[in-house]
């Protein structure tokens, strides 16, 4: 039983788990059109399909942001073969809360979009995160690693400060109640908390062999 | 003259309302454990109250034929003999289902869906209000002879929320006006306080310090003189459901829906402006005034444009107007007045 968690999956074993993970992330969108044709998206249909779209984008950026912590706490690394596919996936879901907000909710009209962007800082940061997306999406390719190469992984830092502004932009669009947001808050602290703290002990122990010698 | 309006709720939709809320409580009971627990008791509850407390009304009932019914509130009651009224021609209600299932109510909780669940335990009667203050003596006034006090009009509003929507609602009530006659206020009274009810045990929300509860909010005198201003009993010619305000809530169409105080158990008169528990939760966004304003910017919501409830998926946004449309009957009230100052 416990040998599931702990063993390392094979490339065939790998495959299905990314089909089946693939499927799931599916969900969310289906479950939005299901709902549509039902005609059940509740009363504010457009605030209903925004709320969900970007809940999904924000909730897939913290699983993609939880793989590496699991590296450095159980030491297992081959999760981190997951990390493309949920990111593309949160940027998909990026894409569908912008496309609403631009299509169904202001109905292309450029003039009040931008109007909207520039007066309202929770608009703004929201718009900022997903316009850091797009080169980390465009970048994705294995081409592009191997172009990149150390710059790569240095362009994809970005998705550190996206998750923040991501979490920024749904705590400035509660009017009161703060605990979801909170939530989501607490969950990215801990997940950067585990790198810096991995990071640090990291740097400390060379520096302790040095004064040893 | 006369309201025509009233085709677009055929009879056909509105049986299949009891059906509709039937599956959402399905739904939610399938969705949330805890609160299924709740829901299935409510109905059992509110059976075992209604008995035990109306059993002179039933004789009363059973007694004397032309006698009206005693007043029980629950949903779905009708209200008879009210008066239809020329506000509202020409808009397209708001469905009932929306209305009642999309609410501000945070006593009920913080999202919209919540309160139609959570205030199923909540009662509405036996309901007092009490008027105190700056009045010529304190009294209290039953939710009876509230019904009473003038005749029941229904008043088709626009109601804009702050945070961008609205709706179109039909609503029962009177105007405030008659009831600040009854209550009369003295000479130092220069603004109404309105307190709702918190009850820890009905209305869960409470139990979190979201706001400052009880929930109050406030007018200017002549504001709640204004002929516009009424207390509402009803919706839809039922009365009003406990996630819309039950049993008596305000309503003031040209100001943002949060200043409509809901289930007001207390009714202050004061000298000084009061401070409303949104003034205090967020001072540099809710003024007390909170006049639907399409100029004073916001700082989380477009208040230029609004979506309507009910529009659906593809129906896009409205120009906000002035005084969500009222000017004509309360922009002079502010005339020389800095609205961005005082928003």
């Amino acid at each position: 039983m416990l040998r599931f968690l702990t063993a390392t999956p094979n490339k065939e074993q790998i495959f299905k788990i990314k089909v089946f993970i693939f499927a799931l992330c599916l969900v969310p969108l289906s479950r939005l059109i299901w709902l549509g044709f039902h005609d059940d998206l509740s009363a504010n249909p457009i605030e209903f399909v925004e709320r969900s779209t970007g809940f999904w984008a924000l909730f897939i950026l913290l699983a993609t942001l939880a793989l590496t912590p699991i590296r450095l706490v159980t030491g297992r690394v081959w999760q981190i073969q997951l990390r493309r596919m949920l990111g593309l996936f949160m940027f998909f879901y990026a894409c569908l809360h912008i496309i609403t907000y631009v299509w169904l909710d202001f109905g292309f009209v450029w003039a009040d979009i931008t109007k909207d962007i520039a007066k309202h800082p929770r608009i703004l940061v929201g718009f900022a995160a997903f316009v850091l997306t797009i080169p980390l999406a465009a970048t994705s390719t294995n081409g592009m690693v191997r172009r990149l190469r150390d710059h790569w992984k240095q362009l994809h830092r970005l998705v550190y400060a996206i998750a923040i502004l991501a979490v920024v932009h749904f705590w400035w669009l509660v009017k009161k109640d703060i605990r979801e947001p909170l939530l989501y808050a607490i969950i990215l602290a801990v997940l950067l908390g585990i790198r810096i703290y991995y990071k640090k002990s990291k740097q400390l122990k060379p520096g302790l062999n040095r004064n040893v010698s | 003259m006369l309201i025509q309006k009233k085709s677009d709720i055929v009879p056909s939709e509105i049986t299949p309302k009891e059906v509709f809320d039937n599956r959402r409580e399905f739904i939610q009971k399938a969705g949330f454990g805890l609160l299924a627990g709740a829901a299935v008791l409510s109905p059992a509850l509110q059976a075992a109250t209604l008995s035990s407390g109306t059993t002179e009304g039933a004789g009363r009932l059973v007694g004397r034929a032309n006698t009206p019914p005693p007043l029980t509130i629950r949903s779905h009651q009708k209200i008879s003999g009210y008066n239809k009224t020329a506000y509202g021609a020409g808009e397209k209600l708001t469905p009932y289902d929306n209305i009642t299932t999309y609410n501000n109510y945070y006593e009920f909780g913080t999202d919209k869906s919540e309160p139609a669940i959570q205030s199923k335990l909540f009662k509405p009667t036996p309901w007092t209000i009490a008027v105190e203050g700056e009045v010529k003596k304190n009294k209290t006034i039953n939710i009876e002879d509230l019904y009473k006090l003038a005749p029941l009009e229904e008043r088709i509003y626009r109601m804009r929320c702050v945070e961008g929507w609205s709706m179109v609602i039909p609503w029962i009530g009177f105007p405030l006006a008659q009831l600040i006659k009854w209550a009369e206020p003295n000479g130092n009274a220069k603004y109404v306080e309105f307190i709702s009810k918190a009850d820890r045990q009905e209305m869960p929300g409470t139990n979190i310090p979201i706001l400052d509860w009880p929930y109050n909010e406030g007018l200017r005198m002549d504001e709640a003189m204004n002929p516009l201003t009424i207390m509402a009993v009803g919706l839809y010619g039922e009365q009003l459901p406990n996630q819309n305000g039950a049993p008596i809530r305000l309503v003031v169409p040209w100001k943002y829906g949060f200043k409509g105080a809901k289930a007001i158990v207390k009714i202050r008169f004061t000298d000084k402006m009061p401070q409303t528990s949104w003034m205090k939760a967020g001072p540099n966004e809710y003024g007390f005034y909170a006049n639907v304003n399409p100029q004073v910017e916001h700082p989380r919501w477009t208040q230029s444009s609004e979506k309507r409830i009910g529009a659906g998926l593809f129906a896009g946004r409205i120009k906000t107007q002035m005084f969500n449309g009222y000017t004509e009957q309360v922009g002079q009230m502010y005339a020389g007045m800095d609205l961005r100052k005082y928003f």
